[in-house]
């Protein structure tokens, strides 16, 4: 399981790294999507991985057996902002595709 | 608890409440929503300024028990705490300080450029002054998101083509960076459960050898993130162009933006990794290298700039490297100093970026962007009768006025005397070659004569950029016409421009206080006891009132 989040988060950062130096906006908004997706799985992963751990505490049960449930807020919020933001960034991006006419991230094609 | 301090709340509840009551109103009723949001300033002023008396009379060994806001009434590394010292009340005081002028500045013309101009703006106070005052790292992540998601619909204010292209290169960079601050602050809670910063200060004491490792570079990616956000090089190049598009009052309120970033790795950088601690001096050495190539880029740009706006934004990395190199020395003498700088050039940026757009009315550039964007907005029509009937008082003198003001400017940004950037750069380049503070004439290490060589430079690259553009500005104009400036928007920089001064006359309490200040900021355990030790209301047990 470890190497399964391990490989699944390094894949989509490398993915996203690559997208957000793309010149197109809807490869960096994509880019910057699969980052904030390996980001949330990264502070998922550590509070440590369990399977059907639950976080609520219940009496007379040993700390081991509960997963860590701070990560889980965390990664709550984390997702709701980057939500937010991703959002927002759309809404420049289209903005910036009226106004200039081209996709390009610097607002002009680069001259052949 | 007392009054004061549920006081210390007070400067996230009002910019949240205005802010959202704000958006309940119609764009028409502007000056309705001028005014409250202008109260809503003040209010914020007032408390900051209370705050600030407050935290002077209660820092130090006695701040235990007084300083600290639990949220919701938990104890301190469960729950979220707010705290109030020397360092974050100055911060508060210097964001309203820059508050009130910049939002004076916006009413002239500028908030009709564009909709929920006030909410967005008590957003982006709320944001900043909710980054100074918490004292949880997952917390400050909020805050800052509340003040990037305010500044960026700011920055797209007033629209336009070069808004826009700026604006998506600002937002992408700073979302970035937001992913990196995740990345940070989820190792560090990975290494050491907990995210309140003055219980990390604790257990980062007791990380074993083979966590540390994870722990510095969680640290040091959180520490990216910061320094993206403070411009230092090579991570500022979206700074400069973000800066210069934003519309004057939001640049204005801009500078302050990058001090954040400033701040929190000084906050940070003394409490975890102070001194005695195993990691002591994490990082020192890239701050003051990065601070000197930040300075060196700065300065090669602002003598590069063609456009005054430019030159402000290249002044602002100048600053943000003079800072960094400061905090990078690591000594306390040379900090206090630092403060004081970071003071004074935050208002002279601040003022500066106004200025330049009163400046540059008179020229074509300006005036044809704003001129499109009121059009726009359908309010070309509303403005010409402003314009004709005289709906609002003109500046006698404007040409005078603001030559003077740029002449002021100018003499702040190189720090040459008699205001304060000379007293603020004559504190930092002192504590650098004379540490010990006495008579005794230490040798001084090379790369010290390095830094305050590079300083200098500084100081007269922006002298010279500053006299160059003056010159073209005032003497070699050829049309000869006197921009329109009213006297609203003429009084915001003047009130910056006598903030300096007062800072100039009153600089030997304004020095006392920044040295309290560094004090306090060393002895870390004042701050964590203070944290650690704060008791819920109604909690059993005795009060342990010192």
């Amino acid at each position: 399981m470890e190497l399964i989040l391990s490989l699944g988060i390094g894949v989509m950062t490398g993915s996203g790294v690559w997208l957000i130096l793309r010149p197109r906006t809807y490869q960096v908004i994509i880019g910057l999507s699969l980052l904030s997706y390996a980001v949330n799985l990264f502070i998922f992963g550590v509070g440590g991985l369990k399977v059907n751990a639950p976080a609520i505490l219940t009496d007379g049960v040993a700390v081991s057996a509960y997963s860590d449930p701070v990560p889980q807020a965390l990664v709550l919020t984390a997702i709701v902002i980057g939500f937010a933001t991703t959002a927002l960034f759309l809404v420049v991006l289209i903005a910036s595709r009226g106004l200039t006419g081209t996709d390009h991230v610097d607002g002009r094609e680069q001259s052949q | 608890m007392n009054l004061a301090q549920h006081l210390i709340i007070a400067p996230i509840l009002i910019p949240l409440v205005t802010g959202a009551a704000l958006l309940l109103f119609d764009e028409r009723q502007r000056t309705l929503k001028a005014m409250i949001g202008l109260a809503s300033t003040i209010a914020i002023f007032a408390v900051a300024i209370a705050l600030f008396r407050f935290a002077d009379r209660i820092d130090g060994p006695d701040m235990a028990q007084q300083g600290v806001y639990l949220l919701g009434n938990w104890a301190a590394p469960f729950g979220i705490v707010l705290v109030v010292d020397r360092l974050s009340a100055l911060m508060l005081v210097l964001t309203s300080t820059l508050a009130i002028p910049a939002l004076i500045f916006a009413l002239a013309r500028w908030h009709t450029a564009g909709v929920h101009f006030h909410s967005l703006f008590q957003f982006l106070l709320m944001g900043l002054n909710g980054a100074f005052l918490t004292g949880d790292l997952f917390n400050l992540f909020v805050f800052f998101e509340v003040m990037l998601a305010a500044s960026y619909g700011l920055l797209l204010h007033g629209s336009g083509l070069l808004r826009v292209k700026a604006g998506l290169h600002y937002i992408a960079v700073n979302l970035a960076a937001a992913l990196l601050f995740l990345i940070g602050v989820s190792l560090i809670y990975g290494v050491t459960g907990t995210l309140n910063m003055a219980d990390l200060a604790v257990r980062v004491a007791t990380v074993g050898a083979e966590q540390r490792m994870l722990l510095e570079a969680g640290a040091g990616i959180l520490g990216v993130a910061f320094l993206i956000k403070a411009g230092m090089w090579p991570l500022n190049f979206w700074l400069p162009p973000a800066y210069t598009a934003a519309s004057a009052p939001v640049a204005g309120i801009f500078a302050i933006m990058s001090k954040v970033g400033i701040y929190v790795i000084l906050r940070l950088t003394l409490l975890v990794f102070g001194e005695g601690t195993p990691s002591s001096g994490f990082g020192l050495h890239v701050l003051l290298i990065g601070g000197l190539a930040t300075i060196t880029f700065g300065a090669i740009g602002v003598l590069a700039s063609q456009a005054l706006g430019r030159l402000a934004g290249f002044s602002v990395l100048v600053s943000s490297g003079t800072m960094l190199t400061a905090i990078g020395m690591g000594s306390g003498g040379i900090t206090t100093g630092a403060l004081f700088y970071l003071v004074s050039s935050t208002l002279t940026i601040s003022a500066f970026f106004m200025l330049i757009e009163l400046v540059e009315r008179g020229q074509d550039a300006g005036a044809s962007v704003l001129a499109v964007t009121m059009e726009a907005y359908g309010d070309a029509d509303a403005e010409d009768e402003e314009e004709e009937g005289g709906g609002g008082f003109a500046m006698p003198g404007t040409m005078a006025m603001l030559g003077i003001c740029f002449a002021a400017c100018g003499i702040l940004l190189a720090g040459l005397p008699p205001l304060s950037g000379f007293v603020a750069k004559f504190a930092m380049l002192s504590a650098m070659l004379n540490p010990a503070g006495g008579e005794s004439v230490a040798p001084v290490p090379a790369y010290i004569w390095f830094v305050v060589f590079l300083i200098i430079l500084s100081g007269l690259s922006a002298l010279i950029a500053m006299t160059r553009s003056g010159i073209r500005t005032f003497w070699a104009s050829l049309e000869g016409t006197a921009p329109r400036v009213l006297v609203i928007e003429m009084a915001p920089v003047l009130m910056l421009l006598f903030a300096t001064m007062v800072l100039t006359v009153q600089a030997g309490p304004v020095m006392r206080y920044m040295d309290a200040t560094t004090e306090a900021l060393s002895a870390t355990h004042h701050y964590i006891d203070a944290v650690t030790g704060a008791r819920r209301v109604g909690a059993p047990g005795p009060e342990v009132q010192p």
